[in-house]
């Protein structure tokens, strides 16, 4: 009987299925509240902590941008990212105070919308991970995911010494990779824009 | 706190389909231009991922033929060919993803998607969403009963259509092997002239993705099984870190 993972590559390992874009109506799989649908009975949606969470109650904003310029209407965002100890925790709970996984689309305005936590700085090899916010971007006209981390602007000292951001070759396009802190009302509010192509194109990771 | 996460096998991405794809029109203006990031020896941030067992699932989130049903004088079931779609979720290495989560949608029977943005002529069907998820099991078995989706057009070149599909997601043990795909049909003559496969350049790239037609599932009166494997990057080791 045919199995399509009898195909492998020259290792004998088996070979990943391939990625295709998730197309304009992704909402309808991802985002149901997007595409109008009425919630099942448990979401993952873009709420991370609810008021007794611990840590710093932050917002997370942004827009896509195409290399015309124009904003992506139709982009997924989805975020992982370590609770304010610098643990992750992988459980994915809407009844805990915070999960570390959350989903947003772009809406009419543009902009994709999180309530999290300030993440804490996660250990790596002897040293310490600027605080920072793991982002994947799903889109028509994106065959295979975009990921990129959001990192923060009043983290200067914690970001200078990053071993993931110094691997960035260019420090012009590090500054591709901090969000910025827009209004300090009821909770600080952090942009992170993000340019597919073009003069300041996004740093996107291979990993 | 002690973390044991594993390394992942790199991801081949002359395998998968490059960012640039001029025959599909939309990935011009929306594919990066600069060389991407490589994280090599990844870090905990890039190995770890969530996992859904906590998520309160519907009776019916993986039953496409019951969860959008009408109530009232429109009730029934959605117009179509009834199937189930089902498979594994595995690693490169062969062995199975248990307890991860699969979502999938999907346009109806006549290609129209349920959705504000979608205005093809095709009418909606009042019994069908599109929309399933479910957690594989401790084999990395997921299973859908869904109908087949139509075909639709679709603005690219002139004339351009989708072959049937479903839109599959795929979380895996950690963002490292997070997938979105689509399923297409064993014997679909649209499947070789649709610019989106084409953005695979290998023709067994695009094997990965034809379910097929698995008689042996199938129930007799009821409904047609197709097969579908997804398979995400494999765990290489696991090792502790302080
Ligand atoms: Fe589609």
């Amino acid at each position: 009987m045919y199995s399509q993972y009898k195909l492998q590559d020259e290792t004998g390992l088996l070979r990943e299925t391939a990625s295709q874009t998730a197309g304009p109506f992704v909402h309808i799989g991802l985002a149901l509240e997007i595409a109008g649908f009425e919630s099942r009975s448990d979401e993952i949606w873009q709420d991370l902590a609810k008021e007794n969470a611990e840590g710093e109650h932050i917002e997370l904003v942004g827009s896509v941008y195409d290399g015309n310029g124009d904003l992506v209407h139709d982009a997924l965002i989805e975020i992982w990212q370590a609770d304010s100890h610098g643990n992750y925790v992988a459980d994915f709970d809407n009844k805990k105070p915070f999960s570390g996984f959350g989903r947003s689309a772009c809406a009419m305005d543009g902009d994709f919308y999180f309530k999290t936590i300030k993440p804490g700085q996660v250990d790596f090899d002897g040293k310490s991970m600027a605080p920072h916010i793991n982002i994947a971007i799903f889109a028509r006209g994106i065959n295979l995911h975009l990921q990129t981390r959001a990192y923060f602007d009043d983290e200067e000292a914690a970001n200078e010494n990053c071993p993931i951001l110094n691997r960035v070759p260019s420090p012009v396009r590090r500054k591709t990779l901090i969000a910025v802190k827009e209004s300090n009302n009821e909770k600080p509010r952090y942009r992170f824009d993000i340019r597919l192509q073009g003069d300041d194109e996004t740093v996107f990771f291979d990993f | 706190m002690s973390q044991n996460y594993p390394y992942f096998v790199a991801r081949d991405r002359a395998w998968q389909p490059a960012q640039y794809t001029p025959g599909y029109k939309t990935s011009v203006s929306r594919s990066p231009r600069q060389a991407l990031v490589s994280i090599q020896n990844a870090s905990p941030s890039e190995r770890s991922g969530p996992v859904f067992h906590n998520l309160d699932m519907g009776q019916h989130d993986n039953d496409l033929l019951m969860n959008f049903r009408t109530e009232g004088s429109q009730a029934g079931l959605p117009i179509g060919e009834r199937i189930v779609v089902h498979g594994r979720v595995i690693d490169q290495f062969g062995k199975p993803v248990p307890h991860t989560l699969v979502e999938m949608w999907q346009a109806n029977a006549g290609g129209r998607y349920r959705h504000k943005k979608d205005s093809y002529l095709a009418p909606l069907d009042p019994n069908f969403g599109g929309v399933g998820r479910c957690m594989t099991d401790a084999e990395g078995r997921y299973r859908f009963r869904t109908v087949r989706p139509g075909p639709y057009p679709w603005p690219n070149g002139i004339n351009t259509w989708r072959p049937a599909h479903i839109h599959v997601s795929v979380m895996g043990p950690s963002i490292s092997t997070r997938l979105i795909t689509q399923m297409y049909f064993e014997g679909d003559p649209l499947v070789p002239l649709c610019p989106i496969v084409q953005v695979l350049k290998d023709p067994e790239a695009v094997e990965t993705m034809i379910a097929r037609l698995d008689m042996a599932m199938s129930k007799p009166m009821d409904y047609l099984a197709y097969r579908f494997d997804v398979v995400v990057r494999g765990a290489l080791q696991t090792y502790f870190e302080e």
